[in-house]
């Protein structure tokens, strides 16, 4: 499988590209346009020079070469939320080219993806259809919007995913867009093509448009990869053409072939100058960037000892990141203050992604604790659900709720001979070679203790119980 | 005294300023003449009395009250229609935009108006401003008042009919290939045709972007001047507007032709043109050697190329300027339509006219896959040629004396049959846009039957000056032509 991936990410520029109209996302329609961005006979962009910077901030991020001089062209179609009937893009010399990010799988292993290029445009409008009729939101014609075009290099769905999080990693951290899936403030157009093992030539690619969030795009890779190899091994050949996904039968639909792909007639507007980046502002714009996610990442596996992927995972949001950096200088036990981030608190953030309410020295006293052995991982968990909700001691609550570990051996061994008993044929099965008859011990007894025993004290009582039977 | 609606603008500027005259009285003194005299030139779509009646109180008020005035204030000034006025219907002579009202006013309107110039209406012109006789108005032609069974010229044919025919002190043209100089000289009237971006083109409804440029037409040039002393500017709502410093026209207008190199482009004066025009224009370039001008011959190879190039860039520009004429939302929009693919190609059809459609066809043609390259791709490789062909010139010369038309107006009916024989008109001005120069159009004698005859003076980039310099000389020299 090969793939490749177009992303659109809106700018959080605080007007749009080609007039002075505010981006807001979720105003009344047709409430923050003006005869510019709606196009009314007569008007003239003007490009808005934070775009540039913006975009020139994502090339810098990624690796990119940047165009000292670059041009807009007109894409010319129509549709009703195109009120020009030609969308402002750039076609052949693009703002940035030739860049790349590096993902990380869990294995540890990197992996380069290039990108091609990125490119500045102007978002279309919304239609609404309603039973009186299809109405146009303009609000967000001619929201500023970057274009990320990547290499197809992307091997799979997982592959897929990593990237998307490691370029919306980018866009974070240099402040240039939200990201925030659910306003559709990252976009993503997935080209995908299937070939046997060891073929060198790329086979016939399909385009799935405008997913609006990572697990469709990993669920129309899924659905695409399956549904091109099933064609190709019944003897069928793949149609290049476009194909929409139905998030909710996960199901890709064909909507247009190549036959009706529209000749767009790109030319250079004419009503826009050439984009001119000096060296000067290029280096103005390098030092605008913070430290970026693989920076702080390597830090993270050297400094604190977190593994690659769990580095990475922390590095997907500056946010997630400042916490862990935060509540690290705050234990002993970095590692453990990362697994809890990674998952009891991302568990809890949603994918709504709801900002962190926890305090990192909190998180940093939760971690310590559980290396000291004060608390199992169901206490941790329960720890920071009341963290979640309140800012709190973690010591004193945990001795007053009654969720410390409880490691006294005279209470193990207990909880551990009861469940043996109740379990006459365990141990039978346990030296018949059943494993798991021991985790199901351990589970019982753990049970007994009201989730509270030290699971792997618990564990060594058991199975040195059932060797000796 | 001669009648007031025949007075120059400066003169006219003159009189208001020393109060002989009220803003009031000048602006009746028009409404009046168009009331007399439009039943017969059709130069107006749509006469603002009221708006026009205000500003001229307006105007009287201000300068009651002291306040610092602009020569301009109450001098009542024509508007072609694909100028957007808010409030005022802007049609571009199309059913298009038969009940367009914009909702702003474009940058020379707000210029105007707060120099408190006062606006008559908004006149006639080829259908979005594409043709060379006005006949493409898809509302009515307008006639030519030096003889009213010929074409006023094109695409500003409005502008050019009001001032000749006393109906407008002043008009505002635009001129994409020749549309402000080329009905002037039709008319026997001053049209100046700025450098490209020295008069904002913000609230023009575009034609050919890249060519566009919005420009005065008048009785003499130094009316021209009075008008680009309000016009020019920079304004940062157009992208390509320059930032030039701020110029007075007026200063230093007399300064005549002494020594001006004036070069004669053999070209301009070859095949097809008629010999009453050849005769004129060269009989004007003897006018101004005996005023003191050096005059000598030279070679523009690449004025074939001119024509061809302008058709492919400025279609290709149109077809994609007027695809948001769509039915969607402003604009004519087709009752029968069940979907919108139909609802686009229906309202496209209803409400385009024949010379408009055949730009879009043939723009979209030479911008097509597979076609740009041989055609919109190898005009823009002949502008480069072009451009460097008058900066050759502009090396040993000051200005370019050339004609504006290979004729003088011809009679209505006469070339609308034949698209090519039309464009083959403009043949002399389109290269001034192609190379973004300035040129004035200004008359320069009569033919045979007495219809005006053209000249064209080209200048290099912001030049306008010694355009307005050499053309004023002239007029002064021999005498405004009535």
């Amino acid at each position: 499988m090969v793939i490749g991936l177009e992303v659109h990410i809106e700018l959080k520029t605080a007007t749009k590209i080609f007039c002075s109209c505010p981006t807001a996302f979720g105003a009344e329609p047709n409430t923050q346009c003006c005869p510019v961005c709606t196009g009314m006979p007569g008007t003239l962009p003007v490009l808005n020079g934070q775009v540039v910077r913006y975009a020139v901030r994502m090339g810098l991020a990624t690796g990119c070469a940047i165009a000292h001089r670059s041009k807009l062209d007109r894409k010319n179609y129509f549709y009703p939320d195109l009120p020009k009937a030609y969308q402002i893009s750039q076609y052949d010399l693009p703002l940035c080219r030739d860049g790349h990010l590096d993902i990380t799988d869990e294995s540890g292993e990197t992996k380069r993806i290039g990108i091609t290029r990125i490119h500045i445009e102007e978002d279309a409008g919304k239609l609404v259809h309603t039973d009186e009729g299809t109405l146009i939101d303009c609000n967000r014609c001619g929201v500023p919007l970057i274009e990320v075009v990547s290499e197809p290099d992307i091997r799979s769905a997982r592959e897929a995913k990593a990237y998307l999080q490691k370029l919306r990693a980018a866009a974070l951290y240099t402040g240039i867009s939200d990201c925030r899936m659910n306003e559709g403030s990252m976009r993503c157009d997935v080209n995908l093509s299937v070939r046997r093992r060891g073929e060198t030539a790329l086979g016939v690619r399909t385009e799935m448009k405008n997913l609006a969030g990572f697990q469709y795009v990993v669920k129309a890779i899924e659905y695409e990869f399956a549904r091109q190899v099933k064609a190709i091994e019944a003897g069928e050949a793949i149609v290049q053409e476009t194909r929409r996904f139905d998030p909710s039968s996960g199901k890709t639909y064909s909507m247009r072939g190549k036959e009706d792909a529209e000749d767009y007639r790109y030319f250079p507007d004419p009503d826009l100058v050439p984009v001119e980046v000096s060296e000067a502002l290029i280096e103005e714009i390098r030092a605008e960037i913070p430290p970026l996610p693989d920076e702080r990442k390597a830090a993270y596996t050297e400094k604190y000892g977190l593994s690659p992927y769990a580095a990475e995972q922390i590095c997907m949001t500056r946010e997630l990141a400042d916490c862990f950096e935060a509540a690290a200088v705050c234990t002993d036990y970095p590692v453990l203050a990362a697994n809890l981030l990674l998952g009891d608190v991302l568990r809890l953030a949603g994918a709504e992604e709801t900002p962190i309410p926890i305090a990192p020295k909190r998180l940093g006293e939760v971690a310590q604790m559980l290396g000291e052995g004060k608390l199992n991982s169901g206490g941790g968990r329960r720890l920071i659900e009341a963290l979640w909700e309140r800012d709190l001691d973690p010591a004193a609550y945990a001795q007053a709720e009654g969720i410390g570990q409880i490691s006294d051996e005279k209470a193990l061994s207990a909880w551990a001979a009861e469940a043996l008993a109740e379990c006459p044929g365990a141990a039978a099965d346990y030296r018949r070679g059943k494993t798991a008859a021991c985790q199901a011990l351990i589970g019982r007894a753990m049970k007994k203790s009201g989730g509270r025993a030290n699971p792997v004290r618990l564990g060594e009582l058991i199975e040195a119980a059932l060797q000796e039977e | 005294m001669k009648k007031l609606t025949l007075w120059s603008a400066c003169a006219l500027s003159e009189a208001l300023g020393k109060r002989e005259v009220s803003a009031v009285e000048a602006a009746r003194a028009y409404l009046d003449e168009i009331a007399r005299r439009d039943g017969e030139i059709h130069a107006y779509l749509t006469v603002t009395e009221e708006e026009a009646l205000a500003a001229a109180q307006a105007a009287d008020k201000a300068r009651g009250c002291g306040e610092a005035l602009s020569p301009l204030a109450g001098v009542p000034v024509a508007l072609k229609d694909n100028l957007c006025t808010k409030g005022i219907r802007t049609t571009c002579a199309s059913r298009m935009l038969e009940n367009f009202i914009p909702p702003y006013d474009s940058a020379v309107v707000e210029q105007l108006y707060a120099a408190r110039a006062v606006p008559l209406g908004k006149v006639n012109m080829d259908e979005f401003a594409m043709g060379s006789s006005t006949e493409n108005s898809a509302f009515f032609p307008t006639r030519n008042p030096a003889d009213p069974s010929r074409v006023p010229g094109g695409s500003s044919g409005g502008s050019a009919a009001a001032v000749a025919a006393g109906e407008a002190a002043l008009a505002i043209g635009s001129d994409t290939g020749g549309s402000i100089r080329q009905p002037a000289a039709f008319c026997g009237v001053v049209g100046m045709k700025p450098t490209y971006g020295l008069v904002s083109r913000y609230g023009l409804v575009a034609f050919a972007s890249s060519l566009d440029q919005i420009g005065p037409l008048a009785r003499t040039a130094a009316d021209c001047a009075l008008a680009m002393n309000v016009l020019a500017g920079h304004d940062r709502r157009d992208a390509t507007s320059l930032c030039a410093p701020k110029e007075d026209y007026l200063a230093g207008l007399d300064a005549g032709v002494g020594g001006l190199r004036i070069a004669l482009p053999k070209e301009y004066f070859g095949e097809g043109i008629q010999p009453a025009v050849k005769d004129a224009v060269l009989a004007a370039a003897r006018r101004f050697e005996a005023m003191g001008a050096k005059v000598g011959e030279v070679s523009f190879p690449t004025l074939d190329d001119a024509l061809p190039a302008y058709y492919v860039l400025s279609s290709a520009e149109a077809s994609s300027n007027l695809a948001r004429f769509d039915g969607v939302r402003y604009g004519r929009r087709s009752a029968e339509a069940r979907d919108i693919a139909e609802l686009y190609r229906r309202s496209r059809s209803e409400g385009f006219g024949a010379e408009v459609k055949r730009r879009i066809l043939l723009g979209t043609f030479v911008l097509s896959a597979g076609y740009a390259d041989a055609y919109y791709k190898q005009a823009l490789r002949a502008r480069t040629l072009i451009a460097r062909d008058f900066a050759d010139i502009f090396q040993n010369y000051d200005i370019i004396l050339s004609p504006v038309a290979p004729t003088t107006a011809y009679r209505l009916g006469e070339k609308t049959a034949d698209p090519m024989q039309m464009y083959l008109g403009d043949v002399y001005t389109v290269p001034v846009n192609i190379a973004g120069l300035p040129a004035v159009s200004l008359p320069c004698g009569k033919d045979e039957e007495g219809l005006p005859v053209g000249m064209q003076l080209i200048g290099p980039a912001l030049g306008e000056k010694r355009l307005l310099q050499a053309a004023h000389a002239f007029q002064t020299e021999r005498g405004v032509e009535q």
